[in-house]
Parts: C-alpha cells; sequence; structure tokens
C-alpha cells in the first residue's frame, strides 16, 4: 500500500514537485495500478534469466582520433541561458 | 485526379510516366492539408517551402533523365518526436516546445536521401506515453473516420495525416503499440519491426529497450517500400543490429499457401469485442481458403505481458527522462531559487500528468526495497513471453490478432482511468517485449469505424508479414476506403 509519504518520497527521487490534488491523485492510482502488477507474484520465476533486452548489445565506439563533432555554438543554442560559452545556472553551492 | 488519395507506388509510376510532378503531388497534399487540418489536427509544424523545394530538386532529376527512388518526391510526415536538424522537434511536450535539434534522426536522413519529400511532424502522446493522442501537451488529433473518436496513440498524428491524405506516408515510433494501434483506429497499415532492424538514432527515448521506428502507409507496398527505406544497421545506435537488409518489395507475393499460421485463443479471449473478433475470424477463414494453415494455439504468459510491460516501460522512462532538467536545452521554470529547486520546477511545469506518473511509476519500481519484486521480477517475466513466442514459432510462420481490443474510442472515455486506458494496448505490447516485428492492417469494420489484423513473425522476418499482408489486402478491399472527414 503506497502512502501519501512514499509519493512524497519517490517525487523528491524523481525531481518532481506536486501539488495536493496531483499527490492525492497519484497515491490513489499508483495504487491502483501496483495492485495489479500483483499478478506477477502468481509466477514462480525462481530459475528464470531477467531480460532486459534482447539483443546482445556492444558499446559503439570509435578511434580515438580528431574529427567532426558539433560545434560549440550548435552545443549551446538550445540552452535556456547562457554566459558566453557556458550554460549557466542558478547557484548550486 | 485527386492525387492525395494515391499511394506511394500509384505516385511513382505517374511521376516516372511524367504524367505528374513531384511539384504538383505536393502541392496536393498540402491543399487537403488546408482542407482538413483544421478538423484532424494532425500536425504540429508544417514544411511546405522546404517540401517544395524538395520536390522540385526530384523534378530536375526526372527531367535530367536520372533515375529516382521509389520514394522521390512522396511526401511523407514525421513523428514528432524524431529529430529533425534545425526544425523544431517537441515530442508533444511543453518541456520540448523550444527544443531545435541540431542534427538529424537517422531515418530522417534516410528518407531525404531518398528523395522522399518531409511535410511536417505530427502530433503525438507527450514523449510518445499514451494510446489516444490525447496526451499532447499542444491539442489533440482526431480520427478521420469519426472526430468524436480518438486516432489512437501514440502516433495519433502520423496515423491520421496518412488516413485522411494529409501525407502520402508516415513514420512513427512503437513502444507497446504506438504504431499499430493508431493504424488500426485510422484503418491504416502500420508496422513495428524487429527491434534493431531500423536505427533509433535521433529518436526521442522513452523506453529504449522497446522503442521501435516503423512505417506507416496506405496500403502493404508502399509499407514495404517505406521499410526498406528505413531500416539498416547505424554504427551510431548501439541498440541497431547488424544484418542485411532484405528486398522487402520481393515479398509482396499474392500467396500464402503452405503458411501455418497460428492465432493465441488469448487474444481472442473476453475482452476483445465481440465484432472485432467475427472480423478477426473472417480474417481467418479468408486465409485458410488461401492455402493457409490456420489453428488456434496458446501463448500461456499473455495475461502477464501488460504489468510486465507497465513495470519496464516506466523504468526506463524515468531514466531516459533524468536528463530534461532544464540546463542544456527546453523548457526552463522562471521562479527558481537554487539549482535543484529549478529542476524540481522545470520538470514539474514541463511535463504533463501521464509523463509524470510514469516517472513516479519507474521510480517507485526501481527505488531501493522495490528494485527485486517489481523490475527485477519483471524482466524475468519478459523472459517467459518470449520463450512463448519462441515455442510458437517453431511451428508456426505467422501469428495472427486482433490489433486492438475495440475500434477507436471515443474523447475522454478512459483519459481519467490509466489503468482502463492502459489495457487498450493488451494486444500489442507483448510483441516489444519479444522484439519481434509486427504489422497492423485493415480487415473490416465495426459502426463506420475500421477494425486493425496483426501479424506477428520471427525476429527479422518482416518479409513473411508483409507476404501475408499483402495476401489478405489483395483479396479484400478494405484497405481503399477512404474516409470523408466530416467534423
Amino acid at each position: 500500500m503506497i502512502t501519501g509519504k512514499d509519493v512524497d518520497h519517490v517525487a523528491l527521487l524523481g525531481r518532481l514537485e506536486l501539488t495536493a490534488e496531483e499527490k492525492e491523485m497519484f497515491t490513489r492510482q499508483l495504487n491502483d495500478i501496483l495492485e495489479h502488477f500483483r499478478s506477477l507474484e502468481r509466477l514462480d520465476t525462481e530459475n528464470v534469466q531477467p531480460t532486459a533486452h534482447v539483443l546482445p548489445l556492444q558499446n559503439v565506439y570509435r578511434e580515438d582520433q580528431v574529427g567532426q563533432h558539433m560545434s560549440r555554438e550548435d552545443a549551446l543554442s538550445n540552452c535556456p541561458d547562457r554566459d558566453e560559452n557556458y550554460f549557466k545556472v542558478p547557484k548550486i553551492v | 485526379m485527386q492525387l492525395y488519395r494515391l499511394t506511394a507506388h500509384e505516385l511513382h509510376d505517374l511521376l516516372i510516366k511524367k504524367e505528374i510532378s513531384a511539384e504538383e503531388i505536393n502541392n496536393a497534399v498540402f491543399d487537403r492539408i488546408e482542407d482538413v487540418e483544421d478538423k484532424i489536427g494532425a500536425y504540429i509544424t508544417r514544411t511546405k517551402e522546404s517540401a517544395l523545394e524538395s520536390a522540385r530538386a526530384v523534378d530536375k532529376q526526372i527531367r535530367n533523365g536520372e533515375a529516382i527512388t521509389p520514394l522521390s518526391g512522396i511526401p511523407i510526415a514525421v513523428k514528432d518526436n524524431m529529430c529533425t536538424d534545425g526544425l523544431r522537434t517537441t515530442a508533444s511536450s511543453k518541456i520540448l516546445s523550444n527544443f531545435i535539434p541540431p542534427y538529424s534522426a537517422t531515418v530522417v536522413k534516410k528518407l531525404e536521401a531518398a528523395g522522399a519529400t518531409v511535410v511536417g511532424k505530427t502530433n503525438l502522446d507527450e514523449f510518445a506515453m499514451g494510446s489516444s493522442t490525447e496526451n499532447s501537451a499542444f491539442f489533440t488529433t482526431r480520427n478521420p473516420w469519426d472526430t468524436q473518436r480518438v486516432p489512437g496513440g501514440s502516433s495519433g498524428g502520423s496515423a491520421a495525416a496518412v488516413c485522411a491524405g494529409e501525407a502520402v506516408c508516415a513514420l512513427g515510433s512503437d513502444t507497446g503499440g504506438s504504431i499499430r494501434q493508431p493504424a488500426s483506429f485510422c484503418g491504416v497499415v502500420g508496422m513495428k519491426p524487429t527491434y534493431g532492424a531500423v536505427s533509433r538514432y535521433g529518436l526521442i527515448a522513452f523506453a529504449s529497450s522497446l522503442d521501435q521506428i516503423g512505417p506507416f502507409a496506405r496500403d502493404v507496398t508502399d509499407c514495404a517500400l517505406m521499410l526498406e527505406a528505413v531500416s539498416g544497421h547505424d554504427p551510431k545506435d548501439s541498440t541497431s543490429a547488424n544484418y542485411k537488409v532484405p528486398d522487402y518489395t520481393a515479398s509482396l507475393v499474392n500467396d500464402v499457401r503452405g503458411l501455418k499460421i497460428g492465432v493465441p485463443e488469448e487474444y481472442m479471449a473476453e475482452g476483445i469485442l465481440p465484432e472485432v473478433r467475427v472480423a478477426v475470424k473472417k480474417a481467418m477463414l479468408l486465409l485458410e481458403s488461401l492455402g493457409a494453415v490456420v489453428e488456434y494455439t496458446t501463448l500461456p504468459h499473455t495475461e502477464y505481458a501488460l504489468p510486465t510491460y507497465y513495470i519496464i516501460a516506466p523504468a526506463e522512462a524515468s531514466s531516459n527522462l533524468a536528463r530534461y532538467d532544464g540546463v542544456r536545452y527546453g523548457f526552463r521554470a522562471a521562479d527558481a531559487g537554487d539549482v535543484i529547486d529549478m529542476f524540481m520546477k522545470s520538470r514539474s511545469q514541463g511535463f504533463g500528468p501521464e509523463v509524470k506518473r510514469r516517472i513516479m511509476l519507474g521510480t517507485y519500481t526501481l527505488s531501493a526495497g522495490y528494485y527485486d519484486a517489481y523490475y527485477l521480477k519483471a524482466l524475468k517475466v519478459r523472459t517467459l513471453i518470449k520463450q512463448d513466442f519462441d515455442r510458437a514459432f517453431e511451428k508456426y510462420d505467422v501469428l495472427l490478432s486482433p490489433t486492438s481490443p475495440s475500434p477507436a474510442f471515443r474523447f475522454g472515455e478512459k483519459v481519467d482511468d490509466p489503468l482502463q486506458m492502459y489495457l487498450s494496448d493488451i494486444c500489442t505490447i507483448s510483441v516489444n517485449l519479444a522484439g519481434i516485428p509486427g504489422i497492423s492492417l485493415p480487415c473490416g469494420f465495426v459502426d463506420g469505424m475500421p477494425v486493425g489484423l496483426q501479424l506477428m513473425g520471427k525476429h527479422f522476418d518482416e518479409g513473411t508479414l508483409l507476404r501475408v499482408a499483402y495476401t489478405f489486402e489483395q483479396n479484400t478491399g478494405y484497405h481503399k476506403e477512404f474516409p470523408e472527414v466530416i467534423a
């Protein structure tokens, strides 16, 4: 059973600030959804290997050579606030 | 001649005979957009100028006697969760409403290299999360067959655009059925290829182990042409498979003799609208009469697919969406105190309710103390679901089912009940969990609304799916129906 306190904790982990209405709604909806998920408990998966991915994945590497890459201007072109060549954010410490 | 009603292969034939020009085709589609877009709402962004410029380049190629590809000059819409260089890409989210990518997705580059004209970016459920396109942060797309009903989701804009003649073909993305379900609701052909068959580079990630880009088209031939154009290994994408792209048009054979088709009982059980079941049974009988061996089979873990999917997909989404912090791109809240406050406020004001719900769900199931009970358990059940398919494909070439339990539902019918909304994906999500290909094509109408037939195949066996779909289509006429678009 998920409580309002759990919802607060999860919202903090997910970096979300919830209104009182959202908190009430998510508490109710997450309980309904997680209750539905309980059907998985019926299955014995003791000796089953998990499948995270259906393909065998390999990291994509490239040779360590200077090549074409995104320009600084392009990389900064969408940032909401900048100071010359830096992303600008509010004070951290 | 209403050019916007023709398929890509019909238009190509007219182009090479020099009976029409690519510019005429594109003008016809943009005129159609002008006529019906206020009733449908398929597009977030339209790109008439650049499309006409591309069309004129194709016309010049033809005039010069140069060879053109089957998609040259064909107006194609792109779901707005695929990056387009210099063109706003929003994922239908407030958090990306001003995002202009400095690069294009590989699929977009491939389409452009094939000479296609990108006519615009289509509406979707925010970050592709939803089954009705009601979750777009901007507006709702309407079903061209009945504008009081949803077009399906999350690629509702792409499906509606193709259905209404606002594009000839389109690209969508499918994480749990987001190509096949709207294709079914709008009466067009939609295909989710094998996981890894099409590059995901430049696709705004929702659930990385499930997302796959695929085509919408008005018939199976166009679907094959689109699939061939966008498939193939991409060294920029670690989830891209290294394989040789087959000649999919060679699979367009009107013959299913000797093919074994299994119909999973679980997909025809209670919960499927009886009229939908009747339409699918008719399809089974037709394929049988054409020489296929059709019989019922079982995928015993089907009932666990929905909870498995709705644990895995939000878990991956919560991780993928962590990048939206208002620092490097996207929406930033104005009134933040410190940097953590800025993250919290930007995300809270930038994301819509369904996205927040999935972040909450994913964060919860991945959190300490619940990881084993939910996430790890779901990954293990995913193995069992995949094994069900492996066993079925030892015996059958193709599996057949309805695409969706019902035709398109009305606006507001499910939007306040997420669990009910999630259930509308019940026939499609197992395909994503197993990574196999699936196609939806029209197989009838219920109360004037299209019904979709889903065919599922072995990994990288899109060819057999296209063959069965083509045979079905050539022996029926559902794909030729066109909506009047009346508001």
